[in-house]
């Protein structure tokens, strides 16, 4: 009796265990559901949308310039932001606010992207605290689940004018 | 002609079948286990511990002291930093900045025409001994200095003093002048943090825990208080 139920617990630790495992991997390999908040990536993505982020592109090095990324905020390791890529290492960037009279640039450094929010005005981004290494690039965002309406790939960036062509 | 030949072909096929059925049934058991063994291997590798080699002389004395030819094995625990705690002291494994170079790495050895063939290997083995990060799974082993909100004189950085920012801290390796740390790159943002070296492992005369030890003359000028 004793050892049947213990036989029960052990396996169903076991089934955790492995099922526990198998979404790990999941989740860093491959990809997974994020709910966004917060008003930086408007109009693109609201607040409280869900999206679908896959990390395959991460691990293969194939991000590129105008992908919306999650990352690990720079300032607070436990909490993940999402933006759009701007620049790549080694390309040119603004870093001035639109409404600043006088405009400034600088180059992105190696390992590093520059990113910023679709809501320029309201987005806290690269053009505040630099430029962020590519090694806290969680995963990129290449579908939008809900709402259901505006299912699909996600639009293009409504700031093309920010992506300097060299 | 047929009818005698009959139960033999029966029986025949009845051991096909069973043989059959146990390779099923060892193909069935290997991919079961299969789908157990290699995502529990990788999470716990990813997620509790695993073991690397250290490879350069830029933590010398702490590891590596015998030169070029010795290079410790260190046990790296995950699990230990998974909320981000380190202290002033701690060896720490980060993910480098500086890693997107992957392709370009490939792209040019290919370049290499055919008949400098003996010029190609020597210039792989110059890259696999550059050791710096090139290589975009290389990760870099240092020393943690100060943490967020220490001030702290630096060597050779473009500012003599630095305030370590808020998700950061400051890096060096124990050989001076040997090592590209902080000095060169700054403070390093807390979430490029991989893991802690707890356990020299290899060689055996070495085996030892890691304390963390700060050296006299790195203490931060002004601590955060905590």
């Amino acid at each position: 009796m004793l050892r049947n139920a213990l036989g029960k617990a052990f396996r169903f630790l076991g089934y955790t265990v492995q099922y526990g495992c198998i979404a790990h991997c999941a989740f860093e390999y491959l990809g997974g559901i994020v709910v966004c908040s917060g008003p930086s990536m408007e109009p693109t993505i609201q607040n409280s949308d869900i999206v679908f982020s896959e990390n395959l592109s991460r691990h293969f090095y194939c991000i590129r310039k105008g992908d919306i990324v999650i990352v690990k905020s720079p300032n607070d390791p436990k909490s993940n932001i999402c933006k759009r890529v701007i620049g790549l290492e080694g390309d040119k960037v603004c870093t001035s606010n639109p409404s600043d009279f006088l405009k400034s640039h600088s180059y992105v450094p190696k390992g590093h992207v520059w990113l910023e929010g679709d809501n320029l005005r309201n987005s806290t981004d690269s053009r505040y605290y630099g430029p962020v290494p590519y090694g806290l690039i969680r995963g990129r965002i290449c579908l939008k689940i809900w709402p259901l309406n505006d299912f699909g790939f996600l639009r293009a960036s409504p700031n093309g004018h920010r992506f300097l062509d060299d | 002609m047929s009818h005698p030949q009959a139960p033999q072909n029966k029986a025949s096929n009845a051991i096909m079948a069973q043989a059959q059925g146990l390779g099923k049934k060892y193909i069935k058991a290997f991919l079961k286990g299969f789908f157990v063994a290699v995502p529990v291997t990788v999470t716990f590798l990813d997620r509790v511990a695993c073991v690397a080699r250290v490879e350069g002389a830029s933590m010398q004395p702490s590891l590596n002291p015998g030169g070029r030819q010795a290079s410790d094995v260190v046990l790296l625990n995950h699990w230990s930093i998974r909320n981000y705690d380190v202290q002033r002291g701690d060896i720490v494994s980060l993910v480098p900045q500086f890693n997107i170079e992957k392709d370009k790495i490939t792209i040019e050895i290919k370049q290499v025409d055919l008949s400098h063939q003996i010029k190609l290997l020597f210039m792989k083995e110059i890259r696999k001994n550059k050791r710096s990060p090139r290589n975009p799974e290389q990760k870099i082993i240092k020393r943690v200095i100060a943490l967020e909100g220490d001030i702290i004189k630096t060597i050779g950085y473009k500012k003599k003093y630095v305030k370590v920012p808020h998700g950061h801290i400051w890096v060096e390796g124990d050989h001076h002048g040997h090592s590209f740390d902080s000095n060169a790159f700054g403070p390093v943002s807390l979430g490029l943090l991989h893991a802690r070296a707890t356990h020299i492992l290899w060689p055996p005369h070495r085996w030892q825990k890691l304390e963390p030890v700060l050296p006299p003359e790195r203490k931060p000028l002004h601590r955060e208080q905590e």
